[in-house]
């Protein structure tokens, strides 16, 4: 159908697609790469005039980003294995399982989707200076968790749905209990769903800033979202703006080496639960 | 693989079990089905009540009382007068109008641009996964990031866009319409790769052979993007517009790292924080996370019961 001269129009309006994509990111690296004493001016130019490192020697020498990106791997590394943990079971329960309160879930994972976070941070706020988890990694673990749950249960539920469930049985017919069947059949075929689901809940936790600021005040738990606010030049005269570039080219490498890496599984768990979390 | 996809799947339930449903007493293995069901499904929700449905209630109990942090003895039941302070506050109907502003163009925008670029993914052959690669880099990068990268470009003293534009000294940031330009800028470029890969699953799922068909009796490229493709992915198209008009709705970190809500570019998220953790008035900022709460109810039931968005495609129930 398509003729050599339209696919080749395609690949020209692909192309502005990646330019599109890239041009900020452009922008991004070329502003980081900016001497922090001489950048600002009456006509800026898109390009550094003198290339510098500086920015980068000074946030690897701040306290206030190191400690922030060890939080915030931290963090999210650990949110995102207990949100898919926990959504692992649901998501085989409501894929495979007949049992009351199913529909339930479901909805209740769909109304978190809808959730405003910000109607939360007032309540957490207070509960949590309570509970003395305000300002601590778990205190930002427990919502983010919470918060990836609905996609983390939909996405695997899609993907455990096309299972050859008989292998199950036919597992538990040589004598297996379905606890060994989920165990030792499905969960091996189970485990690039799971996989999948991580990277995007893994995004989501990197990502979250409204609770991020909310609940923390020191280096102790303040993950690199709200970090990134906390910048201040070297002197009272530097402006922070290169710096802020340069902890954002940082911490962006490593979404674009999961991207990279995992272009396919993203897209497809992206289409598959239909949401975002 | 797709919402689309999945749906006969879900919805064919298994004979067996609903043979077992009528039968008056369960047997012995569909009561352990039961209980294996609800033992795995219970620690999702212990933590979604935890964590969302008791600080409502929270919230709710404490918008009716005035309290704020740095007066704890004051604590005081004041019935619905908080709420009646939000509401006639213009600051409220302010925020209101921010945010609708910026959901509504941004998400017409995006439904767009996104129906153009799954397009482009779906017709592109060459270089197919690197476009789709390329989008999900935006996907993937953090909120704040991107709009810090839009506020520089744009900003006086750092920014290009005013030389390239030949707009010399003027203040983006200085007046309303122009802050939320800015503001949707980088809303859109963050968030139009997520509406167009959902809407990419959507356009796959379009019979080919009705396109062939529509080409066959005489229809032109429009029209078979009007009568045919469009129509078919009607499902697709609501549910991507539910998610991200609730997602848009909700948008605190673009406004916050771009104006700082300064010339009456506050959100109804912002303003929640601001009264809650930055003036930790837990009073009437209670009030105010209920009000934006109903709000979002109010949206997801106009889209649900009004626009009839079928949801059982992304409940995956059937």
């Amino acid at each position: 159908m398509a003729s050599r001269r339209t696919s080749s129009w395609w690949t020209v309006w692909g192309l502005l697609i990646l330019v599109w994509a890239a041009f900020p990111l452009a922008w991004m690296v070329s502003l980081s790469f900016k001497d922090p004493n001489t950048f600002r001016s009456s006509t800026p130019t898109f390009l550094p005039k003198d290339w510098s490192w500086a920015n980068y020697d000074s946030v690897f020498s701040d306290s206030l980003f190191t400690s922030a990106l060890r939080n915030s791997f931290g963090i999210s590394i650990i949110a995102t294995t207990l949100s898919v943990v926990v959504a692992m079971f649901a998501a085989y329960a409501i894929a495979r399982l007949d049992f009351p309160l199913k529909k339930v879930l479901l909805s209740m994972a769909l109304a978190i989707a809808m959730f405003p976070q910000a109607a939360l941070v007032g309540p957490l706020f207070d509960m949590w200076r309570r509970l003395g988890i305000y300002d601590t990694w778990i205190g930002l673990i427990i919502p983010y968790l919470t918060f990836a749950l609905p996609l983390s249960i939909w996405t695997m539920s899609a993907f455990f749905r096309q299972i050859p469930w008989e292998m199950e049985q036919a597992a538990q017919v040589d004598g297996a209990t379905q606890w060994q069947a989920f165990r030792k059949v499905i969960v091996p075929m189970a485990a690039p769903g799971v996989f999948t689901t991580a990277i995007l809940t893994f995004f989501f936790c990197w990502n979250e800033f409204l609770l991020a600021t909310s609940l923390t005040s020191t280096d102790k738990a303040r993950t690199v979202p709200a970090a990134l606010t906390f910048f201040t030049g070297q002197s009272q005269f530097q402006s922070p703006i290169t710096s802020i570039m340069a902890a954002s080219v940082v911490v962006t490498i490593p979404v674009v080496i999961i991207v990279l890496l995992f272009q396919r599984r993203i897209v497809a768990g992206l289409t598959s639960g239909a949401v975002k979390g | 693989m797709t919402t689309v996809a999945a749906r006969p799947e879900a919805a064919s339930p298994k004979p067996v079990d609903v043979g077992r449903k009528k039968k008056p007493a369960l047997t012995e293995r569909s009561r352990h089905e039961r209980r294996l069901g609800l033992s795995l499904s219970a620690p999702a929700f212990i933590v979604m009540i935890i964590v969302t449905a008791y600080p409502l209630i929270y919230a709710v109990v404490l918008s009716l009382y005035r309290y704020r942090l740095t007066d704890p003895q004051g604590k005081k039941f004041v019935g619905l007068s908080n709420y009646v302070t939000v509401l006639t506050d213009p600051i409220w109907w302010n925020d209101f109008v921010t945010t609708a502003v910026i959901t509504i163009v941004s998400v017409v925008v995006e439904l767009v641009l996104g129906f153009c670029f799954a397009w482009v993914m779906y017709r592109v052959i060459q270089g197919r996964s690197l476009v789709r690669t390329g989008i999900l880099v935006p996907y993937g990068i953090i909120t704040v990031v991107s709009a810090y990268i839009w506020r520089y470009a744009f900003q006086l003293d750092s920014g290009f866009v005013n030389q390239w534009l030949g707009m010399e000294d003027y203040n983006w940031f200085g007046g309303r319409w122009s802050s939320m330009f800015v503001i949707i800028m980088s809303e859109i470029w963050k968030t139009t790769p997520f509406i167009s890969l959902l809407l990419l699953a959507g356009l796959v799922q379009v019979p080919m052979e009705l396109q062939e068909a529509a080409e066959v009796d005489g229809a032109t490229a429009w029209q078979r993007v009007y009568k045919v493709t469009l129509p078919n992915m009607k499902a697709a198209i609501m549910v991507a517009l539910l998610f991200r008009t609730l997602d848009a709705w909700r948008i605190f970190d673009n406004p916050f790292v771009m104006t700082n809500g300064a010339n009456n570019t506050e959100t109804l998220s912002f303003l929640a924080y601001r009264q809650n953790v930055t003036l930790v008035n837990l009073g009437a900022g209670s009030a105010v996370s209920v009000l934006l709460f109903f709000t979002v109810v109010v949206i997801a039931f106009i889209f649900i019961k009004g626009f009839k968005t079928d949801l059982s495609q992304v409940r995956g129930d059937g």
